[in-house]
């Protein structure tokens, strides 16, 4: 594998969703990819959909909207002239996105407006967590079809499943034609409640009290008038996830838990048929704590500290205590990275049999705030330490 | 007070934080102290059974040690339970449907679901049937939204029995000497923005306080007054020729390599103590207590115990 994979991979492809566990720094590789796509032409999008606004921060961008906003390239320094491309960043503004869905929707204003100012409609797209995950999806499709870039790049949300948002748009099109759906509405609008739904009704009357339950319905039969366009919408989201011309980018760190979350999406990738087309191990750290004649040098430096230090003599100068606490605390220091870089290696290699094209990314010792960074590790994934 | 002495505690933090290692730590610790415990994870992924290395769990609580048990939160489950400990409606043939209808309320009304789910704990603390619940909650994106369901309820449903339930489940969740959040963060900048925003949204959309601060997986200072410049000198041409010669005329490249991973390893450790420092000014009121990074096994039973031992010593307990 060269770094011609990804050049071809992505000239293959006009959809990147990065996916994987929680604080593996999706949102910083995500943007590092967007930057080094860019670096090499065409117009590129970043959307990322954290609430944590940390696109925001990783791109220096302040106050990022749901609508797409040109960076600068006078911000990525002195590399951004020589930037053949362009870089648009945006991030995902769930309510608004969710206004604008049921505007579209809506068979008249008044209807939009109605549902866009009832409380449980307002719970739904605020506090709902799940929500999120289909309007992300949406919000993609959207700006997929509008057909502006050359490349999007997708941060996903942090749900509760971190693949909840492979499924949004299944679910969204079953909530539509769910049976209870019909139930409820048809029963507000007909005050008729059939024999065989009697007993649950007086239970979830019993729960939550009638008034709530007519409200619930009062919601639901005016929501419902936007089923078909909503079900039809849903569907062609899905659809585009499972598009030949989608990818995604698997992001994990060589940690045992973060590593076992990812084997299992790439587990759920394949089950769904969809695309992997790169699996990034992110903050790495150094190969040469595997060294084992660093680690030989480490240990003499640990066990024959006192020596070592009479024999420097006044060469440092200071106390020689001092020098033999030090070279001792360097080999200690040096052991026990290299324990947890040798647990990293192992992880390392059982993530590179599940997925041929993989990229590792080393653990910068500060964080990636500026573009300049960003456009290094963006770099690395194209070029860096490529396996198969 | 003391932090294990209070009822209720929610253990959260961004994901990857180890939410999990320091929850299972925490119940062992109070439970090495003679109390009854129960450890729930709010969203199984058996994170928890791995932890105590205890076999799956489920929504039956299992001793894992003693005085200590763990369960993980199933809420067709509690709804379940719900319905016979509250309404007395017998459940077995129809939680089927009933299910369905509830996973169709939920989603319309947010807040029913996590009012459940919270529910359940909160009822395990009025029945003293543990002397403390500690629950191993969502990360944060969703944490104020399973403590605020209470309130949203309270605002949406004004009669019905899961009124009457919030109300009760209000006056626990906003009493600071029964329930608090433990907020974990491990010491970078993603984790640490999100614990100071979450604690600012606990502050303001939920009644719960916030009881500790765990600043988690903190690399050790390898250096202390004096030792840093001698470490500084050993890195010049003339100190390593010495040094190098000292061990070896073909160990000079191990040597800077040995040098390089000590400078990563301060490196790391100075840009995480900034990040801690934003933390602590950020609540300076709420104890922060630092949990080692274990260059070992990281995670299972040896991991909890160690962790355990830690939060045992900066919590003074």
């Amino acid at each position: 594998m060269t770094s011609f994979a990804l050049d071809r991979l992505l000239a293959a492809k006009d959809v990147v969703i990065a996916c994987g566990p929680g604080g593996v720094g999706k949102t910083t590789v995500s943007a590092a990819l967007g930057v080094a796509a860019a670096a090499r032409g065409g117009k590129v999008l970043v959307l990322t959909v954290d609430p944590a606004r940390r696109l925001a921060d990783a791109l220096g961008v302040a106050g990022l909207s749901n609508a797409p906003r040109r960076v600068a390239p006078e911000a990525f320094g002195p590399s951004g002239a020589a930037m053949a491309g362009e870089l648009w960043a945006a991030m995902l503004h769930s309510k608004e996105s969710w206004d604008a869905l049921v505007r579209r929707h809506a068979p008249s204003a008044r209807i939009a407006e109605e549902i866009i100012a009832n409380p449980l409609y307002r719970n739904i797209t605020g506090r709902f967590a799940q929500s999120q995950e289909y309007i992300a999806m949406e919000r993609l499709y959207e700006l997929h079809a509008e057909g502006e870039y050359d490349l999007l790049v997708v941060d996903t949300p942090p749900s509760r499943n971190a693949l909840d948002f492979l499924d949004a748009p299944e679910r969204m099109a079953e909530f539509f034609s769910s049976p209870l759906l019909r139930w409820l509405t048809a029963s507000y609008r007909s005050r008729l409640v059939g024999l065989a739904s009697r007993p649950f009704s007086q239970i979830a009357d019993r729960i939550l009290g009638t008034q709530f339950l007519e409200d619930l319905a009062r919601f639901f039969s005016v929501f419902q008038t936007m089923a078909d366009g909503f079900v039809a919408r849903a569907r062609a989201v899905g659809a585009l996830l499972r598009d030949p011309q989608t990818t995604f980018m698997l992001v994990s760190t060589l940690e045992t838990v973060p590593a076992l979350e990812a084997r299992r999406f790439v587990e759920a990738l394949a089950r769904r048929r969809l695309h992997l087309g790169l699996l990034v191990a992110n903050k790495a750290l150094p190969p040469s704590l595997a060294d084992p004649q660093a680690a030989r040098v480490a240990e003499r430096l640990r066990e024959d500290a006192a020596r070592l230090a009479a024999g420097l003599g006044g060469a440092l100068g200071g106390d020689v205590r001092l020098v033999e606490r030090v070279l001792a605390e360097v080999g200690t220091s040096f052991a026990n990275f290299r324990l947890v870089a040798t647990r990293e290696a192992e992880l390392l290699a059982e993530l590179a049999r599940l997925h041929e094209v993989f990229v590792t990314v080393p653990h910068l010792s500060e964080d990636v705030v500026e573009l300049a960074r960003l456009a290094a590790i963006g770099e690395l994934l194209f070029e860096g330490a490529v396996g198969s | 007070m003391s932090l294990l002495e209070r009822r209720l505690l929610f253990v959260t933090g961004k994901g990857g934080v180890g939410k999990t290692t320091i929850a299972a730590a925490l119940g062992l610790l109070a439970s090495r102290r003679g109390r009854r415990v129960l450890v729930c994870e709010l969203e199984p992924k058996g994170d928890l059974a791995a932890a105590y290395d205890c076999g799956e769990t489920s929504f039956v609580p299992r001793q894992v040690r003693p005085g200590l048990y763990a369960m993980s939160m199933d809420t067709e489950a509690s709804l379940r339970e719900y319905l016979w400990l509250n309404l007395k409606v017998p459940v077995a043939g129809r939680i089927g449907t009933l299910a369905r209808v509830f996973d169709f309320v939920a989603t319309a009304a947010p807040g029913v679901r996590e009012v459940l789910t919270v529910g359940k704990l909160c009822y395990e603390v009025r029945e003293e049937h543990y002397d403390l619940v500690v629950a191993d909650a969502s990360s944060t994106g969703h944490i104020v939204g399973q403590l605020a369901a209470p309130v949203g309820i309270n605002e949406l449903v004004r009669v019905g029995a899961v009124r009457s339930q919030t109300r009760w489940m209000l006056e626990m969740l906003s009493d600071p000497a029964t329930t608090g959040v433990c907020l974990v963060a491990t010491p970078e900048e993603m984790p640490v923005n999100e614990a100071i925003e979450l604690a600012g949204r606990l502050e303001g959309e939920t009644t719960v306080k916030l009881a500790l601060l765990v600043a988690n997986r903190v690399l050790p200072e390898l250096f202390g007054r004096g030792e840093e410049a001698v470490f500084e000198r050993l890195g010049e041409p003339d100190a390593l020729d010495a040094l190098g010669r000292a061990l070896g005329p073909s160990e000079r490249r191990s040597l800077e390599e040995v040098l390089a991973a000590a400078r990563l390893a301060v490196r790391l450790r100075r840009n995480g103590a900034s990040h801690l420092e934003r933390l602590r000014r950020a609540a300076p009121s709420v104890p922060l207590v630092y949990v080692p990074f274990l260059f070992g096994r990281s995670h299972g039973p040896r991991a909890i115990n160690r962790v355990a031992a830690a939060l045992a010593e900066e919590l003074g307990e």
